[in-house]
């Protein structure tokens, strides 16, 4: 058993057949983390460094958190506290890193392509991209459909909404790619302004501009993040508006005559794009897509150190 | 390829070993019997449904249990991780891990590893179906056994539950 590939870079080069693989790993390793002890052996032969460039609160400390379980020794870094404000690039830093004897590099990125970068200078350490600018977030993807399997039992046929920033968010690429190579069926819906005018010829998805339509179509709704930091013009007039239109509140799920998932990747601006009382209700999976987080990264770092090769 | 138990001999040393598993033991709500993933499971199932009908009353507490993450050839292969479905501790109990072959004793090493997980078992013993005995990596040995053999590490010993037999192969 083992990945077609030495990295996770994005969820685009993965074949279904490597998703699978790691969804039913990280089904076990969801039952390691119930036990008692909730730490396995299996990586303590295996030095990871996590390269962070950009923020991040629950994917590092996810990362973090799974590389503990698995016994693997971890160095975190911070771009902001190094010696990247003195000049230096990324590949000098980062084999200044692996000249230190690590085995695996997790990276977060603000440059799309970063990691597939690295990947081609360093194609004997074991890259795991943990969002690199508004391409790829695949352990994203791969938790988020962990989370619809783990609640609905298949992905094939399902009916998932990404409703919001579809055009600053890695999160809704990755989550497109893989719900398309799994058999799942994607609608995307938010203002005109924040969906890409060719996405629907490129990746066969349905675009509905009316979110109340869209939310009626849907098993599973996945609201995105409003990405103000990457939006350097206006695309909506005010973020009031934004929740009139494209808001997901009790009352437009009021009607609708079913009860759908609600999912969001975090973190959640409420009032905005979800309101408070729809984040914490009991359809909302928010903080069970955390959790399985732990388990999803578990599964990918544990199936990619099998391919460990002698270091530089 | 030789047959090493017929059907017959095959359902009669389990229910013998079904029987040596509970005979001395006067507390049986106080024993965790585990299998191990994935084909110790198999010979386990068995087993709990010969203890079960020997005490129709009893509730039996049984779980299985994947020593995948807990190998020591990790990094030769990777192995498709299976079920664990231990869900009572089993801190203070006495622990009977069932498999169905022990050769060279690394994946029951591994299983001692994994149960350390679930709590600090008072006893733990082993139970096995075959015991290649002279094939053995680490110093393991079966508390319980069906039947014994001297193999050749080239040979493959193998239990068919399609056709209920033991065969070696050579």
């Amino acid at each position: 058993m083992q990945l077609t590939t030495n990295h996770l870079l994005g969820i685009k080069s993965l074949l279904p057949k490597d998703i699978s693989i790691i969804l039913s790993t990280a089904q076990q390793f969801k039952e390691v983390l119930q036990r008692p002890i909730k730490k396995v052996p299996s990586l303590r032969d295996v030095t990871i460094v996590n390269l962070f460039y950009e923020n991040s609160t629950r994917t590092r400390i996810s990362f973090e958190l799974a590389q503990k379980r698995l016994s693997a020794d971890t160095i975190n870094f911070s771009a902001s506290a190094s010696s990247v404000s003195k000049g230096e690039t990324l590949l000098d830093t980062v084999n200044n890193i692996l000249s230190m004897k690590v085995d695996m590099v997790v990276m977060r990125h603000s440059a799309s392509g970063a990691p597939h970068f690295l990947a081609k200078h360093l194609p004997n350490i074991a890259i795991v991209n943990a969002g690199d600018g508004i391409n790829e977030h695949p352990t994203q993807a791969l938790l988020d459909a962990f989370s619809i399997i783990e609640h609905y039992g298949s992905l094939e046929g399902r009916k998932v909404l990404l409703i919001g920033d579809i055009m600053h968010s890695r999160v809704a690429l990755s989550n497109i790619y893989l719900l398309k190579k799994m058999g799942a069926e994607v609608m995307l819906s938010g203002p005109p302004t924040l969906i890409p005018k060719y996405i629907q010829q490129a990746f066969d998805v349905q675009v509905e501009y009316n979110l109340q339509k869209a939310l009626q179509w849907c098993d599973v709704a996945n609201v995105l993040r409003i990405q103000l930091e990457r939006q350097n013009q206006v695309l909506f007039s005010s973020l009031r508006e934004y929740n009139l239109s494209y808001g997901v509140s009790q009352k437009r799920l009021a009607g609708i005559d079913k009860e759908i998932l609600i999912m969001h990747p975090g973190p959640i601006n409420r009032g905005v794009e979800i309101d408070s009382d729809v984040a914490d209700s009991k359809q909302s999976v928010i903080l069970k897509q955390v959790e399985n987080g732990v388990a999803v990264r578990m599964a990918v770092l544990y199936l990619l150190s099998g391919k460990k090769e002698l270091n530089v | 390829m030789e047959i090493l138990l017929s059907s017959t001999q095959l359902d009669l040393t389990i229910k013998r070993l079904a029987h040596q598993l509970v005979e001395n033991q006067n507390e049986l709500n106080n024993i965790v019997f585990v299998g191990i993933q994935p084909r110790g499971k198999l010979v386990a199932n068995k087993m709990m449904d010969t203890i079960a009908s020997l005490y129709p009353d009893f509730k039996l507490q049984y779980g299985v249990l994947d020593i995948t993450f807990y190998r020591d050839d990790i990094r030769d292969e990777l192995h498709e991780p299976k079920e664990t479905t231990i869900t009572q501790s089993i801190e203070g109990k006495k622990v009977i891990l069932i498999d169905d072959v022990l050769y060279t004793g690394r994946t029951i090493r591994a299983a001692l590893d994994a149960l350390q997980d679930f709590g600090r078992p008072k006893k733990v013993e082993l139970c096995v179906l075959i015991n290649r005995s002279f094939n053995r990596e680490l110093p393991i040995q079966p508390d319980y056994c069906g039947l014994s053999i001297d193999t050749k590490p080239q040979q493959n010993v193998v239990v068919d539950w399609s056709k209920n037999t033991v065969i070696i192969y050579s």
